[in-house]
């Protein structure tokens, strides 16, 4: 019945880690490292090379950098909450419990962010103002909390079955069991997925620059928008999120190896 | 004397519509202190037996007593029999996010709210009776599969149940691993405790089985003291088995 599980932990396959640098890849000029260092020294070069427009943009963009960074956390933190309560769910034994739970991920899952995001805004609008970053962060955390769902879903899933049952043979509860035995262990899996959601997350953030929020997107486009220097501005956008997520994409990665060695 | 365990016409069936038989119409009775040694072909019903007597399994028909308490009666308090009944599984299902004396004291801290400092010298002792005082803080993956059995073991204790179950505790051991685990179980049984093992290991149900029970498609075929049934079985089936595990 129960296999001895020789190789050690579960594993979650990840879906959306391109980002995430190959741990094989050693080597001095590894894809990051060129894409990483290649951005940095682009930003630095060109307001050298060519200080008008590229100093005024990096005066003027990376104040958007904050706004960007509050809805990516504030949305992550929720989306991390509604995913707890949403994964659990999903395994949950209760039918109507697990129902809601489905048909949320279903109907989230089924319809594009930027709808969500103007939905929210303009349709919660009717009834009662929402300010624009607080409609930003809730259209993002509903989204991101049913990946996040599915993330914890497959982690708990993931946990061996002779770990619950060993925990119910002791006289825990289902409750207690998840709490001090399945939840622990879950977390340790879905960290690195859930570094990945982030990611994804700080790059769909620049969807909310539609709702006005001036975010890195945004103060690119009103840079744009009075001086012409489209391109230019827009380079140093890219440029700014290509730092940032292949930043983060080297944490996860060092998270996920540092979670590798800890003894499983 | 009351029995400690009681098993009364214990049929289980698999399946969507009940069409794998697993257990059909098995009866037995443990009296306090003995073992019982569970043998039998793969798929034959051990290991659901076992885990129908701490309800791991539902039965389908039948019942299950633990002294006074019923396991099978849908509205009792299972967990308060679960604490009564320690198991150990073929696969150790240590909990890897904790160390040993960790291991044992969840029980203890969360079921029984104990506190931890009170329930600490009791898991001490426990993972000395099983002789690893010294592993007390390491995480099962830096021990080995006999070191892990034995703690799982320590970990069943730390309730004080009265009846242990132990299915195939030694298969997934390397040979040199067993008899740490099989010393563990045989002084346990000296000292009292009601236990059903299911297990092939012929040495240790000589030294310690009051009786070995045959088991085949479900249903108890033979039942007998060790030196009958490993020397002198009546049934053609167990005979059969016992050439061929020999
Ligand atoms: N969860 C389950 N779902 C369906 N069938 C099951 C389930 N558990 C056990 N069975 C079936 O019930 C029968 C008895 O299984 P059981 O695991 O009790 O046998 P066993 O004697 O322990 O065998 P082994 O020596 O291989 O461990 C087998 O036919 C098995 O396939
Ligand atoms: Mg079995």
């Amino acid at each position: 019945m129960a296999e001895v599980d020789k190789t050690g932990r579960p594993q979650i396959t990840i879906s959306d880690g391109a980002l995430i640098p190959d741990r094989a890849e050693k080597s001095l000029f590894s894809a990051w490292r060129i894409s990483f260092f290649g951005a940095i020294g682009l930003l630095a070069l060109l307001p050298i090379l060519s200080p008008t427009p590229y100093l005024d943009i990096l005066r003027f963009v990376p104040d958007g950098i904050l706004s960007t960074f509050q809805v990516t956390v504030a949305s992550i933190l929720i989306a991390l909450i509604i995913g707890l309560f949403t994964g659990l769910g999903r395994v949950s034994r209760i039918t109507i419990v697990n129902r809601i739970a489905t048909i949320y991920v279903e109907v989230i899952r089924g319809i594009p962010l930027l709808v969500q995001l103007f939905y929210i805004y303009y349709a919660l609008g009717q009834f009662v103002a929402v300010p624009r970053l607080t409609a930003a962060v809730i259209a993002m955390s509903v989204c991101y909390g049913a990946y996040m769902g599915e993330i914890f879903r497959a982690g708990i899933l993931s946990i061996p079955k002779g770990q619950m049952e060993a925990a119910l043979a002791l006289g825990l509860s289902r409750g207690q069991a998840m709490r001090k035995v399945i939840l622990p262990q879950t977390l340790r899996l879905v960290l690195p997925p859930i570094g990945n959601e982030f990611i994804a997350l700080l790059k769909d953030s620049s969807l909310v620059s539609i709702l006005a929020v001036s975010d890195i997107l945004r103060r690119g486009r009103e840079y744009a928008a009075t001086t012409f220097r489209y391109f230019e501005a827009y380079t140093v956008v890219a440029l700014i999120y290509l730092v940032m997520t292949l930043f983060f994409s080297k944490l996860v990665g060092i998270m996920e190896e540092r979670l590798e060695h800890r003894g499983s | 004397m009351e029995a400690r365990v009681r098993i009364q016409n214990a049929s289980k069936y698999f399946g969507k519509r009940g069409e794998i038989t697993a257990l059909r119409d098995v009866s037995l009775q443990v009296m306090p202190g003995q073992v019982f040694l569970i043998i039998g072909p793969s798929g034959s019903g051990k290991s659901t037996l076992l885990r129908s007597i701490n309800r791991l399994e539902t039965l389908s028909a039948g019942s299950i007593w633990i002294d006074q308490d019923e396991v099978t009666n849908p509205h009792g308090d299972i967990r308060q029999i679960r604490e009564e009944v320690g198991m150990v599984f073929q696969s150790f299902n240590l909990f890897p996010h904790l160390t040993a004396v960790e291991n044992i004291l969840l029980a203890p801290t969360t079921v029984k709210r104990e506190p931890r400092d009170q329930a600490l010298p009791r898991a001490r002792r426990l993972l000395a009776r099983v002789g690893l005082s010294e592993k007390e803080n390491s995480y099962p993956s830096q021990l080995s599969g006999g070191q892990q059995q034995r703690v799982a073991i320590a970990r069943a204790l730390a309730m004080n149940p009265k009846v242990m179950l132990f299915d195939e505790p030694t298969s997934a051991l390397d040979p040199e691993m067993i008899k740490e685990v099989l010393d563990v179980m045989l002084d346990l049984a000296r000292d009292g405790m009601t236990m059903l093992v299911v297990s092939h290991e012929m040495g240790f149900a000589r030294a310690a089985a009051d009786s070995v029970v045959f088991m085949d498609e479900g249903q108890i075929v033979e039942i007998g003291p060790p030196e009958r049934i490993f020397d002198a079985a009546t049934e053609a089936r167990t005979q059969k088995f016992l050439k061929h595990i020999l």
